[in-house]
């Protein structure tokens, strides 16, 4: 699995930086470089898109989609893996948003041991991580993959870890951006006790921040392939590979609605991104 | 023909003119300020001297060449930045001879040339050392020996000291006025700063929103302003609302008092006008023709300058406050907050300008 | 040390039990991401029979081995240079090319999608593209040119380079932007105002300055690119034996003929992909000084 999503997908854009005019030959230059790099990009799409919307006769249909949305398999795998998806972003939340607080308010010593750990997803490919995932579970005293239903536990909570490089980075570049010390203090000084802390002044202003960290995981979940695939789990991703492998129905319906929900989560976090509140809380605490 | 000139120089951005109709003539090794606020237009006709900027019209000339559209990098002028600008992949020594080295003159012309203005910014060792090693200060002279090192025929220097502590930028406020001295080159200031403009000047500009307001010696420019802002903007001012009592006479009655000036009055009889004086021709006491009262506001002790401010309320109108700048003595005794005092102030010492 | 005030508003505890905190995630990540490669690590130690040994890492020279991760650096080299190159270049046309504005935010957003399109997705894309039926396929036999009669295939190296490309540019740009950002206007007219050309700029200032970043971003695409199993795996099933292929092999069953060898590939590969990191990181700390 080539989960990518980079550095800075989900930061607060800086200011946007105005160059100097540039001058015709670079002009030609980066219009050639940019035409060639729009014909290497949308060709695959165009090509899928061509693929799903031909019928049989060579006209344009919705036929391969109706056949794809109508089979069972693919409503059971996707909500298999839209659930798993769900509950990893709980789990990961769970684990991340207060480990992210506590880290930055109380021992900012070992902020340098935790940003270690949560990129550590990077240094360890899925397909090895699922390699010692299983080889650690499966013998006792720590069998828990005997069960599909226990086994899927474990790929949520995988997929959870897997999740903290973007998910860290996004809740920790949130805390930074509103300043989480002061405010927290600054709430303390006016007599506010810690729930009404984390309610009223944390998590509003870390909205931006879950949800993009939110929607990251989400794109990562739903099409994952290795680690369901070794761990004999039926979700989305397995169910994509073999049709695609073996031509079955029309997998190129299955690639354009991919594609689209990925485009839409992204989408909605650059959108996210750039309403990313600063040091000032927006509505009156 | 002067040696640099800007004629008619104008440029807008879309709907806003943020430069009009900039008219200069600059002498060879003339030392030229322009002041004012920000948002004046001065950075913006620097930069359009530089190349950075087109103007929208007219025309600018360097030693007898047109230069209106010349490209930046075909000018022949020096540029040193608010922010340094150091490039800092390349050492002190790399960064003054880049100029050189994009010419193409041999190594050992590089090297000396590149010594001999370490040398006159007083940094001879630092040669080898890179632009985050260095203090801000420092980075600035490093900066002004690299647009030096090319000899351009003009130095610009955009806000150089802006970015500085308060220390470092006088000391390099009198390096810059030094070297430009030594090398006698042509050299054009901007600045928001007029202390700075006027210690280092030989003429100064003053610009507000695009235009010139004023141009002349620093002397002239703080004694004989010309237009309101120029007076408020340059040195502290007292301005005395009244009203033209006999313009031939040239006396002005604020409130209670009458004013006589002997600076001509332009005004009718009954106009409203202010009357500037500068507070460090203030005195103490009715020693002068015209007196001013007031009750003791402040007194702020400023070590050389004790600046005393007057409310003038209780004088139908005459205007709120008067402060005098007067000379620290040892002997000298404070009036008290509350007190009521007189100031006073010879005839020649003020001027009149319509009120708006 | 800090004044903030206790949960439940007790006295403050002493310092030393602030990290408690910190025990979940220690706890989640010791279950999900260190256990995990510590068995590894620790089983790649053992012989089959029991003890230690090192033989498992002296079998790394098996020619299958070998040729698996020769095959992984081979395309992971190739992608991250030649991605790293264009990647570079898109990302310098839209900030410096003198291009419509939109393209910029449009290229960020895209970059954001594509580099996350990786995995069955994309495989199926290049498929209906470049595979056996493709549309680009067609449109070249339409010209007369047999492409996979010349030997072009989608399901060797060369058309898996293809398709790695597609998540290797965006990652380069997404990455690569905020530096060039970085560089300062005033590089630029400074460096005018001493004469130098557009080219002169960029080869002397810019592109020394950007280098760090540049390298560090081009290791971090190589690793990337080593550690993929999910775009391969779908694209060929398994027949292209890359390093991450075989130990998934090695997962179902042993294909190897020694579990303990399994376990060393495993190892292996964490090193390679450890040290890019480290060296991306590294060389990300040098550029922020010069950009920052």
């Amino acid at each position: 699995m080539t989960v990518t999503a980079a550095p800075t997908a989900v930061e607060t854009p800086a200011a946007v930086v105005t160059p100097a005019k540039a001058g015709t030959g670079s002009k030609v230059m980066a219009w050639l470089i940019l035409l060639a790099g729009i014909a290497y990009f949308l060709t695959p799409l165009i090509a899928t898109g061509e693929r799903a919307f031909r019928a049989i006769g060579g006209t344009f249909s919705f036929e391969a989609f109706r056949r794809v949305v109508s089979d069972p398999e693919f409503l059971r795998t996707f909500g298999e893996s839209a659930i798993n998806a769900v509950l990893t972003i709980f789990v990961s939340l769970l684990v991340i948003v207060p480990t992210a607080y506590w880290v930055t308010l109380r021992v900012p010593k070992l902020r340098s041991v935790i940003e270690f750990i949560t990129l550590l997803p990077f240094v360890i490919p899925a397909v090895v991580l699922v390699f010692g995932l299983i080889r650690m579970y499966s013998r006792p005293p720590l069998a828990i993959l005997s069960t599909y239903g226990s086994t899927r536990v474990m790929l949520i909570c995988a997929y959870a870890a897997l999740s903290f490089p973007y998910m860290y980075r996004s809740v920790d570049n949130g805390l930074r951006a509103i300043n989480v010390r002061t405010l927290t203090e600054a709430a303390q000084s006016l007599g506010a006790k810690w729930p009404t802390i984390i309610r009223r002044v944390i998590f509003p202003n870390l909205r931006v921040a879950l949800l993009s960290g939110a929607l990251l995981t989400f794109a990562i979940v739903i099409g994952e392939l290795t680690i369901a695939l070794y761990m004999g789990q039926h979700t989305f991703g397995p169910y994509m590979s073999n049709l695609v492998r073996n031509f079955v129905a029309e997998p190129a319906a299955l690639t354009v609605l991919s594609f689209a929900m990925t485009w839409a989560a992204m989408g909605i976090i650059s959108y996210l991104a750039r309403r990313q509140p600063s040091s000032k809380p927006k509505k009156a605490v | 023909m002067a040696f640099l000139t800007l004629q008619h120089v104008r440029k807008q951005f879309g709907a806003n003119a943020a430069v009009e109709d900039f008219n200069l003539d600059v002498e060879a090794g003339e030392f030229v300020s322009f002041l004012g606020p920000s948002g004046c237009g001065k950075t913006t006709t620097l930069r359009m001297i530089a190349g950075f900027e087109k103007p929208s019209s007219g025309r600018i000339s360097l030693n007898g060449r047109d230069i209106t559209n010349a490209r930046p990098n075909e000018r022949d002028v020096g540029m040193v930045f608010q922010q340094y600008a150091l490039f800092p992949n390349m050492t002190v020594g790399q960064n003054v001879g880049f100029g050189l080295k994009l010419r193409k003159a041999p190594r050992t012309e590089i090297k000396s040339r590149v010594s001999e203005l370490l040398e006159l910014i007083h940094m001879p060792d630092k040669g080898d050392n890179y632009p985050h090693e260095l203090s801000g200060g420092q980075q600035q002279r490093v900066a002004l020996a690299r647009a030096l090192a090319i000899s351009p025929q003009v130095l610009l220097l955009d806000e150089p000291l802006s970015a500085l502590d308060a220390k470092i930028r006088d000391e390099l406020r009198n390096e810059i006025r030094r070297i430009q001295r030594q090398l006698n080159i042509t050299t054009i200031y901007v600045t928001h700063d007029q202390e700075e403009a006027m210690a280092l000047s030989d003429r100064v500009v003053v610009m507000s929103r695009g235009a010139m307001e004023q141009v002349g010696p620093p002397f002239q420019i703080y004694n004989y302003p010309e237009t309101q802002f120029v007076a408020s903007f340059v040195g502290k001012l007292n301005q005395l609302p009244g009203k033209v009592l006999d313009p031939a006479a040239g006396t002005v009655q604020c409130g209670d008092v009458a004013i006589r000036t002997t600076t001509p009055i332009e005004e009718q009889a009954g106009a409203a006008v202010n009357v500037m004086v500068r507070p460090e021709e203030l005195d103490l006491g009715a020693g002068e023709e015209n007196q001013v009262s007031g009750v003791v506001e402040s007194v702020n002790f400023l070590g050389a300058i004790v600046r005393v401010r007057l409310d003038r309320a209780h004088s139908n109108g005459a205007g709120e406050s008067i402060t005098a700048d007067l000379f620290n003595e040892r002997l000298l005794e404070l009036p008290s907050v509350g007190d009521t005092v007189t100031v006073s102030f010879p005839a020649h010492a003020c001027w009149v300008l319509t009120a708006r | 040390m800090t004044s903030i005030s206790e949960v439940g508003g007790n006295r403050p505890p002493p310092r030393s039990w602030n990290w408690v905190g910190i025990v979940p995630f220690l706890v989640f990540s010791t279950a999900f991401l260190l256990g995990p490669a510590a068995i590894l690590l620790v089983r790649s130690f053992q012989a089959n029979e029991g003890g230690w040994t090192l033989l498992n890492y002296q079998q790394l020279t098996d020619p299958q081995v070998l040729e698996a991760y020769g095959l992984s650096v081979r395309i992971s080299l190739v992608t991250a240079i030649i991605g790293g190159v264009f990647g570079f270049l898109m990302a310098w046309a839209v900030i410096y090319g003198g291009l419509p504005r939109p393209f910029r935010s449009l290229l960020t957003t895209f970059s954001g999608v594509a580099s996350n399109f990786a995995g069955v997705p994309l495989a199926a894309a290049f498929i209906f593209t470049l595979g056996r039926i493709g549309l680009i396929t067609a449109l070249f036999g339409f010209f007369g040119v047999e492409l996979y009669q010349s030997g072009f295939s989608l399901y060797n190296f060369w058309g898996l380079s293809v398709v790695y490309m597609f998540f290797q540019f965006p990652l380069m740009v997404l990455t690569i932007t905020p530096a060039l950002e970085g560089l300062k206007k005033e590089w630029k007219e400074a460096s005018e105002n001493l004469g130098a050309t557009s080219w002169q700029y960029w080869r002397h200032v810019a592109l020394p300055v950007l280098l760090p970043s540049i390298l560090g971003t081009i290791i971090l695409l190589f690793g990337n690119a080593f550690g993929a199993h999910a775009t391969a795996y779908a694209l060929t099933g398994g027949t292209l034996r890359l390093a991450t292929i075989l130990i998934g092999a090695q997962i179902s069953g042993d294909v190897l003929q020694n579990q303990g060898l399994g376990y060393a590939v495993a190892m292996g590969m964490v090193v390679i992909m450890g040290v890019s990191i480290g060296i991306y990181t590294i060389l990300q700390r040098r550029a922020e000084r010069w950009l920052g």
